[in-house]
């Protein structure tokens, strides 16, 4: 049987009820989070960001929609690769630091046993047009798959109209002017925090 | 290898790399190529490239295994563990020590204001990210479709998206893209 668990009580769930759908269930044991995030992570070729949202928040739903994105946010922020930080968040929300280590682990294990395997095998491949094309193939799926999962996080930041300005803002400073990510963040992080900020304070 | 004179900086720059990486590893690359490539020469250009697009089809987060490999071409299997663990550790203990004060301090205004300022702008990065792939993909009619067909199917149906991944490398396989 699954444990269903409150939210996650850093967020006021109240303040965006779009997001609170169905109610959310906790990893059986530690072991579960290992093997959740092993598999997230070989699913992951070219990108394991749209498995992460998919297998977290719709298969196994230990997470909200607002909950993945509050995590990808901080994961975004903070330093360290984004997924690095997503497996470590939500190992440490479950399990406490040993959950951080274990979701860190099943991340990584298998990937860089394989990584090396790849290398080994790809000296020989390479160049034979049919690995080329099949790869070009699945770059195409990708780019449709991260593109699918950004819009199906809207819903958790439909709360504030000026959410989708500081959206509309931060593609197209990155997607569309092409900026430098970093100066993106320093820019449109303490504006967006600020007003947020002010919003709060008001209410 | 030499310990002192080699792994000791090589592995410094990789716990520096860790604490510069804010909003993603990836802007890392440039500093990466000046330190490993045209500075010390441990690796070339070609192999620079060629460990980035493996990191990138091989399964897991793509940053890391670009690492590893980075690591294991300059000082083998130590090298590898070296850059990982250093890309790693700083950030790491960062993260776990704010994700724990924001949730003790909950209701501390900019802890509140701090998310959800943040929340829009992640999600119009990750929009710039598909968008970007995208373009870099849409080579022809062809590619658009695949593209477009792959956005509709995950919006529309709960498909797998494995499956996606492997029509789209048969499409490619077989040159009906």
């Amino acid at each position: 049987m699954m444990k269903i668990r409150p939210p996650i009580v850093f967020l006021d769930s109240s303040r965006n009820p779009s997001s609170q759908h169905a109610a959310t269930r906790a990893p059986r044991n530690i072991g579960e989070l290992f093997w959740v995030f092993n598999h997230l992570t070989l699913l992951g070729v070219g990108g394991v960001l749209p498995f992460a949202q998919r297998i977290l928040v719709e298969d196994k739903r230990w997470l909200r929609t607002d909950e993945f994105v509050e995590m990808l946010s901080l994961g975004q922020v903070l330093p360290g690769p984004n997924l690095i930080n997503l497996a470590l968040m939500v190992g440490q929300h479950f399990f406490g630091w040993r959950g951080a280590v274990v979701a860190l682990s099943g991340m990584l294990a298998a990937p860089l046993v394989l990584i090396f395997i790849v290398a080994l095998a790809y000296s020989g491949f390479a160049h034979t047009p049919l690995v080329a094309h099949g790869l070009q193939g699945m770059s195409a799926v990708v780019a449709g798959l991260v593109i699918a999962m950004a819009v199906k996080l809207f819903p958790a930041i439909q709360a504030r109209r000026s959410n989708w300005l500081w959206a509309a803002l931060a593609f197209g400073g990155v997607g569309v002017l092409r900026l430098n990510l970093l100066w993106v963040l320093l820019v449109l992080g303490p504006l967006a925090v600020g007003l947020a900020w002010w919003q709060l304070r008001r209410s | 290898m030499r310990w002192f004179d080699d792994a000791l900086p090589f592995f410094a720059h990789f716990l520096l790399w860790s604490l510069l990486s804010v909003g993603g590893a990836i802007g890392l690359l440039p500093d990466m190529h000046r330190y490993l490539v045209a500075e010390h020469h441990w690796i070339n250009d070609a192999q620079f490239t060629s460990a980035l697009a493996l990191g990138q089809a091989s399964p897991g987060p793509n940053m890391i295994l670009f690492a590893a490999l980075l690591g294991w071409q300059i000082f083998g299997l130590p090298g590898a563990l070296l850059a990982v663990v250093g890309l790693i550790l700083p950030s790491s203990l960062i993260t776990m020590a704010y994700f724990r004060y924001s949730r003790i301090h909950r209701e501390r205004l900019w802890v509140r204001a701090m998310h959800d300022g943040m929340a829009p702008v992640t999600v119009g990065l990750l929009l710039s990210s598909g968008w970007l792939l995208a373009r870099h993909e849409a080579a022809d009619w062809q590619h658009i479709g695949l593209i477009a067909a792959t956005v509709t199917m995950s919006l529309r149906t709960r498909v797998n998206p494995l499956w996606l991944l492997l029509a789209g490398a048969l499409f490619g396989a077989l040159g009906l893209i």
